[in-house]
């Protein structure tokens, strides 16, 4: 069923008690052309594009839990292109070109708001720093704009842009169609529209092996039984070291977790993503009034979707000394998701060392505004066996190559990216 | 929080330690291969479970200390 104002209208007058579900949830069948671990938005992006683009219609989707119930969930909504190296430039880029279409394409509204992101900058040395990455950025064909401390103070006016202010604002870069996306939406709109082109979604089913032979992938066990198939493609980001154990694979990724955290939700005060590197904070406020914040890792590995009290305080901290007037409001939630941090704070998104079998990972903490290029190239990447040029970059041999994508030159430090 | 035990200032908030991450990894041999220097540089076994690894009592007396602890739970399942 197509969603559109007259379908609304028919439904408002039986009273919205007669709309179907919006996909399946079928058990699993014994055989697929290709699998894939991962029902988040990346898995479902991935199914949704093979079946969409590439004609592989017998697809299946493996979720342990419920979809879009890690971290798609867990996010704070931000996506953006706003990136230095060409390899990430031109890969965020087709991103976020397939985000302002998304809604179109999927006939679901997934509510993205090109609300701008602006970088603070604060010292002359992060002002070089942020004038090279928005001239490398508008050489790649992408929007930026620097900001001066005048016209910062006239747009965010809750900013404390003082010369008094802790750290003193000296001007920002601005993405203007960065922004936030509903996060949930993207999982149920991908899920729904792949499962209308036939693709299986496989709820509270989880992968407990993988079985390879001669070198090549014959099927996944689940704890709902063993599936069949010659493709199988990894979207676990934060799992990605688990399941590629499981294939004897070890990557050159760590498992951490990262915190975020609502307001109370207050009516509009700020119609932007506010984000400052020095202080290790970001802020947006969401559709519901909530100010969503969250700042730096908890720096320890950590598999347990949740964090300790200290960087919580080090994120009000940070918010408090450029939004003073923010600290008449409590922190309503926070919660914690997992994230692979690989060794150059890049992604991987490759054919693994066994034949047919595949990943996207190693997301660090920035795998939400992905998640369409991924799904894109991942499914390409399956369907020829071979990467599309905008993934050819972010294979699991560069570590190996010395071919590192460290946008922030931090070195081989996972938490540090 | 976590409350990590000094051998020598005892147990203090996890806020006085920085990480110093996995502690299972041995520093190969100068001449040794490139395979092994890549995976003692890059790869990382990364357990859903008990992890050995370091912290340093930076705002303390210095020390590094090794702690086993569940990356699951986050519980120190060992400590000097």
């Amino acid at each position: 069923m197509t969603y559109s104002i007259f379908s609304l209208a028919r439904h408002a007058l039986s009273g919205h008690k007669r709309w179907p579900l919006a996909f399946r949830s079928p058990a699993p069948a014994k055989a697929y052309d290709a699998v894939i671990v991962g029902g988040g938005g990346h898995g479902l992006a991935t199914a949704y594009y093979l079946a969409k683009r590439h004609g592989v219609r017998k697809v299946a989707v493996l979720e342990k839990g419920y979809i879009g119930g890690g971290n798609t969930g867990r996010n704070t909504t931000i996506v953006r292109s706003n990136y230095h190296l060409d390899a990430n430039a031109h890969f965020y880029e087709h991103s976020l070109k397939l985000w302002e279409g998304l809604g179109r394409e999927l006939n679901f509204n997934v509510m993205y708001s090109a609300r701008g992101v602006l970088n603070l900058v604060h010292t002359p040395a992060e002002m070089d720093a942020a004038m090279r990455r928005g001239n490398a950025m508008r050489l790649n064909g992408i929007d930026a704009q620097f900001l001066s401390h005048d016209e910062i103070a006239r747009r965010i006016p809750n900013l404390d842009c003082s010369p008094d202010a802790r750290f003193p604002i000296l001007g920002g870069l601005l993405q203007p169609r960065g922004g936030t996306v509903r996060h949930d939406a993207v999982a149920w709109g991908y899920a729904r529209a792949a499962d209308a082109l036939g693709v299986d979604i496989v709820q509270a089913c989880e992968v407990t092996g993988i079985r390879v032979d001669g070198g090549a992938v014959s099927g996944v066990e689940t704890t709902r039984g063993f599936v069949a198939t010659p493709r199988l493609a990894f979207a676990v980001a934060g799992h990605s070291s688990v399941l590629a154990a499981m294939a004897g694979i070890t990557l050159p990724i760590e498992t951490h977790v990262l915190q975020a955290m609502v307001s109370d939700p207050v009516k509009p005060v700020l119609d932007t993503v506010v984000t400052s590197g020095a202080v290790h904070f970001y802020v947006s406020q969401s559709d519901k009034g909530e100010l969503v914040m969250g700042g730096d890792l908890d720096f320890m590995n950590s598999y347990a979707q949740r964090g300790n009290l200290p960087i919580v305080e080090h994120v009000a901290a940070a918010c408090l000394s450029l939004f003073p007037s923010f600290g008449r409001l409590s922190l309503m939630r926070t919660w914690g998701g997992i994230c692979d941090m690989t060794m150059d704070g890049s992604p991987i998104i490759a054919k693994l060392p066994v034949q047919g079998l595949y990943m996207t990972g190693g997301w660090c903490y920035g795998g939400f505004k992905a998640t369409p290029a991924s799904g894109w190239l991942l499914a390409h990447t399956i369907a020829h066996d071979a990467p599309h040029e905008l993934n050819a970059a972010f294979t699991l041999e560069r570590f190996a190559q010395g071919r590192m994508i460290d946008e922030k030159g931090a070195g081989p430090i996972p938490w540090m990216h | 929080m976590l409350l990590i035990n000094c051998p020598y200032c005892g147990p203090r908030a996890q806020s006085e330690f920085t990480y110093g991450g996995d502690a299972s990894l041995h520093r190969p041999a100068p001449d040794a291969s490139m395979d092994d220097w890549f995976a003692y540089v890059y790869l990382r076994d990364n357990p859903k479970g008990a992890h050995v690894e370091l912290w340093q009592h930076s705002a303390g007396c210095r020390s590094w200390i090794k702690v086993r602890r569940d990356t699951r739970t986050h519980d120190i399942l060992e400590s000097p």
